[in-house]
This record gives C-alpha cells, structure tokens and sequence, in this order.
C-alpha cells in the first residue's frame, strides 16, 4: 500500500516537472541562445525522456534484462546519430567537390 | 482402424471450423497459415509486376509502357516484395508455427499481439493495395527524397503509411518472439541446445525491434515534409536529402538481414538432416547470427558512395561492410563442412539448399564489388546492383523460404507432398533463377542503368536471356503452389517425423493439437543429434 501511495506520488511529481519542463522549452524557443539552441532544447527533451522511462514505465523497479534492453535501444540510437553525423561533420574534408 | 483413430484426432487445423475460428484465433500455429496465405497473394501481386517489367524489357524500345508506368511498375514490384513477402515471409509464417514447437511451448508469449500482428499487416497491405488501385507510386522503392517529397505527382503518401503500418506488425512479431524465446523454453533447453532457427529468429527479432522504428520516423518525416512543408530533407527549407538516405538505409540494410538471417535457420536445420550429421561448429554458426545482426546496422552507408555523403565516412562503411562478409562466411563454410561426410540425401528441401548455398554465395561475394568504394562508383545504379540483391534475396531468402516450406509442410497440414515434381521445380527454380539474373550481372558491368525501360540495342540479348529466364523461373514457382495444394486433398498422411530429423516439433503428430504439447517435454540432449534410426525414432514419439 506504502509502496502504490509513493508511485501515485512519484506520478504526480514526474507529471508536474514534465510540465514545468515543456514549458521551460517553450520560454526557451523564444530565446536565441546560438549554436546552444539545439543543445538546450534537445538536453530538455532527452531529461523529459528519463523520467517518462525511469518512473512512468517503471524501469528503476525492472530486472537487469529489461534495462539491458533499452541501453541497447539507446546505444544504437547513438550509434544512428553518431555515425550520420560523422558524415555531416567530415564533408569537405579532404577538399574533393561535393565530398 | 488405425485410420478411423487417426481421422478422429483432434488437431489444430479440425478443432473448430468456420472462417471466425480462423479470423479470431490466437493459435501461433493457425496465425502462421493466415500470414502464409496473405504474403502468398502478396507475393502473387509482386510477381504480377516483375512480369510486367520483364514483358517491357524484351525489347530496347520502351513500347509495352510509358516510362511513367514504367517507374510505377519497378517502384510497386519492389515496395509489395520487399515490405508486403520478404520481411515477414519466413518469420511470419514458418518462425510462428515452430518457434512455440522448436522450445515444447503451448504458444508464443503474446497471442493476441501475435494475432494483431497479422491484422496490421493486412490493414498495411490494404493501403498499399489502395495505391496500387487508384495510380500507383513511382519513387522506387525506397521512397527517396526529393522524388517522394516535392518532384513525385503519384500517391506517395497511401503506400508510405502502408509501410508505416506494417512495420509495427514486424516489431510486434519481434517482441513476441524474443520473450517467447527467453521465457518459455522447455527444462533441459538451454541457449546452446536451442535449434538454430531459433537463434536466427532471435538474432532477427532484435534488428525487426531496433530498426522498424527508425524507419517508421523517416517515413513519418517524409510526410511531414510532403503534406506541410517543413524543411528536413529540402536544401531549400534547410534541410539535407542525404539524411534521407542515412536514416532510411539505417533499417533498410537491416533489413536485408530480417530477410537472410531467417533463411540460414531454415538452411541449418535442412542440412543437418539430409546429411545425418551433427552441424559443424554450431556455437560459430549461432553466434555469427548474432554477429550479423549487430554488424548489419553498421553498413548502411555503402549504399551513399556516390552520394555527397564524405569520403572518410564512406571508407569507415567499405570496411565494415567487408566486416559483416565474415559471420556470412562462417556460416557458409560451417554447412559445407557439415556436408563432409554426411550420408546426403537429395530430397526436395535438400535441393533448395543447394540452391541456396550456389547463389548466397554469388550474392555475398558481389556484395563484396559493392562495398568497394572504387568499383561501386562504376556499377552504381546499374543492372550489376539489381542483380547482386535479387542473388541474396531471390535466390537466398527465396530459395530458404520454399525449402522451409517444403520441409515443414507434412508437419504443417499432415500431408506428403509428391517428391519428384517438388525436386524438378526446385531446380526449375535453380536454372530459371541464374538464366534471369546471371545476365544481368554483365549487363549492369557493361553499363547498362537500372530503373529505365529503353536501352541500346546491343543490350537486348542478354535482356533476352533474362526474360526467358525469368519465365522458367514463374514455372518453378507455380508448380509447388500446384502440387502442393494438390497433396492437401491427395497427399499421403504425414507420420509425426517424416524426415528422421531431430528437434521438438518432430516428436509431436503431424498436423500438432491445438496445444502442441500434451505434457512440456525434457530436453535431455544437444541439438541435432543425428543420426536418428527408425527404431530410436519410434521410441521417441
């Protein structure tokens, strides 16, 4: 019973800083912050996403296998971003045109 | 009387009648037939366009066709194929009924979810249909950009949100096979006693979870940029077209494997019992399944050579698109090292892996061409590529997919098929399937462009060739859909293991009961422990 009145209260915590944090975004959309502006945005995002993962979809109650399964979820979404951009970040590099 | 009791056995296919009893099943083994069916037609539609754009190709002048047409024919052959048959072919309908029966399960983990799979699919394959009905779609199949965003006319969206939808089929299989094979595998079945098909639907059900969704997204982004302009893959809204090209590819060469890495189970475990023999170094060729899923998602880029994606990330991708050759390679070596000695029999499954050893590796070994940055630059674009993927996927997954068919089709319906006609199509298939694509190897070196319907006319011969070829090839295919439905009314009883192979769905009666298993068996023993006497074998059911 302790335990279900914590989890309803953790909700209802994660549900209000979900809030706060959107709205955070929103506030920062209006603000040029430069080549931060991605960053902040996405830092937002991916903290938003913790929270959704860790107490909305129970994984800090999971067994090792299930948080095996998203860190492997998120190291290939790592590996999509890492290595795509490392196409973006290396054109031109050997001065060949268009390459 | 013997038959009398046989008659009144209660099996899966007898216990109730009635197409409700078969809409609303949640039999993985029931739901395995409703796929077979759907990718069946599916892949009836698909060849219904080859036909067509081979008819086309017989002469150098574009006149069956507008080149319009043309475009939709190629992109709507490639789309129904590759989304609607290859993917969900051998998981869907062979990984459903025997992965439960390969582990002494009574089901798959989520029988509803398996049943929703196969809704999905099919409310998919209506979007897709729905285009094909009312104009068709001429990107290609791979729905590149700005073709599928601002240049195409034709009805991009309807099958872009079919493929969206069916890829949520895909995941569900996924995720249903992966819990079902880590939950519910009988006592004594360990990971390294577990049927090799069974790791290779592991290995794919992890690329079917980690990829589908990516390729979901793209699709997604792709409308959004069509239907309300905004900018992620325009230049001229800010975006990049070759983020198009890396996102797409990051699942579609992952998909290549959803499609192969099936195939080797099914090669795995035909081998072992038409050679009698143990496989050779089964923990190399279990854990090579493993191998390729994870390397597959690492080449995607070797498909970008000549775009503007850099130079230096092009070489990283040659190097490791050479990489992923090498768990391909083990496999191969391991089933021919297992031949060595066996006491080989040449039934009709054992024909099609024969096939399919000749022509995966013609695939692999010029996808070895293509992974070289220098000589891909030459045969980009050209027949050389259309020929290399149709050697891996026709004549892999293809070739695998029938001989699975062939091999579980006694357990599936309990009835023999008739040997002869299936081991004549099977090389029908060999021959016809090397006469359409053989060709078109050296007419893609010689230079000749994929996706055009006019060519020069010193072309045609060889494009001649193709066509006839790919008419023996529609014969192979044809004759076991014959006499395979003809053994449904005809077909000699299935005895529980006709084939003296090993593994938990041969101790069971051929068509199994609704729960498969009427206690969960023991696994006492390694896998493929061949050779199986008659006399053992009677003791054993």
């Amino acid at each position: 019973m302790d335990s279900h009145e914590s989890s309803l209260k953790s909700y209802f915590l994660v549900f209000f800083a979900l809030m706060a944090l959107t709205a955070l975004t929103v506030w920062v959309a209006f603000m040029d912050l430069g080549m931060m502006n991605n960053v902040v945005a996405m830092g937002i995002a991916t903290i938003k996403g913790l929270m959704v993962m860790i107490v909305f979809m129970h994984l800090r109650h999971s067994p090792p296998l299930t948080i095996l399964a998203i860190v492997v979820g998120i190291f290939w979404f790592a590996v999509l971003i890492l290595i795509t951009m490392s196409d973006m970040w290396t054109r031109g590099l050997l001065g060949f045109p268009g390459k | 009387m013997e038959t009398e009791t046989k008659k009144k056995r209660v099996t899966y296919l007898n216990v109730a009648h009635g197409v409700k009893s078969w809409l609303f099943t949640v039999d993985h083994k029931r739901i395995g037939l409703l796929y077979l069916v759907s990718i069946t037609l599916m892949f009836m539609l698909g060849s219904f366009f080859a036909v067509l754009i081979r008819t086309e190709l017989l002469t150098p002048a574009g006149d069956l066709m507008s080149s319009d047409n043309y475009n939709k024919m190629f992109t709507m052959h490639g789309i129904v194929m590759v989304f609607f048959f290859l993917i969900p072919s051998i998981p869907a309908v062979l990984g459903n009924f025997l992965i439960p029966l390969m582990i002494g399960a009574k089901d798959l983990a989520f029988p509803r979810i398996n049943l929703l799979s196969w809704y999905i699919y099919v409310i998919g394959g209506c979007f897709t249909m729905w285009a094909v009905i009312t104009g068709g779609i001429d990107t290609g199949w791979t729905f590149y950009t700005p073709y599928s965003t601002t240049a195409s006319i034709s009805k991009v969206l309807v099958p872009a949100i079919g493929v969206f939808i069916t890829g949520f089929s895909s995941i569900l299989t996924g995720l249903n096979f992966i819990v079902t094979i880590h939950r519910m595998r009988a006592p004594g079945l360990t990971w390294f006693r577990l049927p090799l098909f069974v790791w290779a639907h592991y290995a794919t059900s992890v690329i079917m979870i980690l990829g589908t969704p990516v390729v979901a997204v793209t699709i997604l982004l792709v409308g959004l940029e069509r239907g309300l302009g905004l900018g992620i893959f325009d230049p001229k809204l800010g975006g990049d077209p070759i983020l198009f090209q890396h996102l797409f590819w990051f699942y579609s060469h992952p998909a290549v494997y959803i499609m192969i890495l099936p195939s080797m189970g099914v090669i795995s475990e035909i081998i072992c019992c038409f050679s009698r023999k143990r496989i050779f170094g089964y923990g190399f060729v279990a854990c090579s399944s493993m191998a390729i899923a994870m390397l597959g998602f690492l080449v995607w880029g070797h498909h970008m050579f000549v775009s503007t994606q850099s130079t230096y990330t092009a070489l990283i991708f040659s190097v490791l698109s050479m990489a992923v050759a090498i768990p391909s390679a083990v496999k191969v070596f391991n089933w021919t090292a297992t031949l060595y000695k066996g006491s080989i029999s040449f039934e009709a499954p054992m024909m099609y892996v024969f096939g399919f050893l000749g022509l995966f590796t013609i695939g692999g070994l010029t996808g070895l061409f293509l992974a070289s940055v220098g000589l891909d630059v030459h045969v980009h674009d050209t027949y050389f590529v259309v020929a290399h993927f149709h050697y891996i996927m026709v004549g892999g997954a293809l070739m695998a997919y029938l001989g699975g068919i062939h091999f579980w089709w006694p357990k599936i319906t309990g009835k023999m098929y008739a040997e002869w006609p299936a081991r004549i199509a099977a090389v029908l298939v060999f021959l016809g399937f090397n006469l359409t694509f053989y060709p078109q190897f050296l007419l893609g070196y010689a230079g000749m462009p994929r996706r055009y319907h006019f060519y020069p006319e010193e072309f045609q011969i060889l494009n001649v060739f193709s066509t006839a070829g790919a008419t023996i090839l529609g014969l192979g295919y044809i004759m076991p859909l014959c006499y395979l439905l003809w053994s449904l009314r005809h077909g000699k009883d299935a005895p529980a293991n006709p084939w003296l192979a090993t593994g938990l769905e041969w101790k069971v009666d051929s068509p199994p009961t609704p729960h498969n298993f009427e206690s969960t068996p023991t696994v006492d023993e390694e896998a493929y422990n061949y050779p199986v006497t008659p006399a053992a074998e009677a003791q054993s059911v």
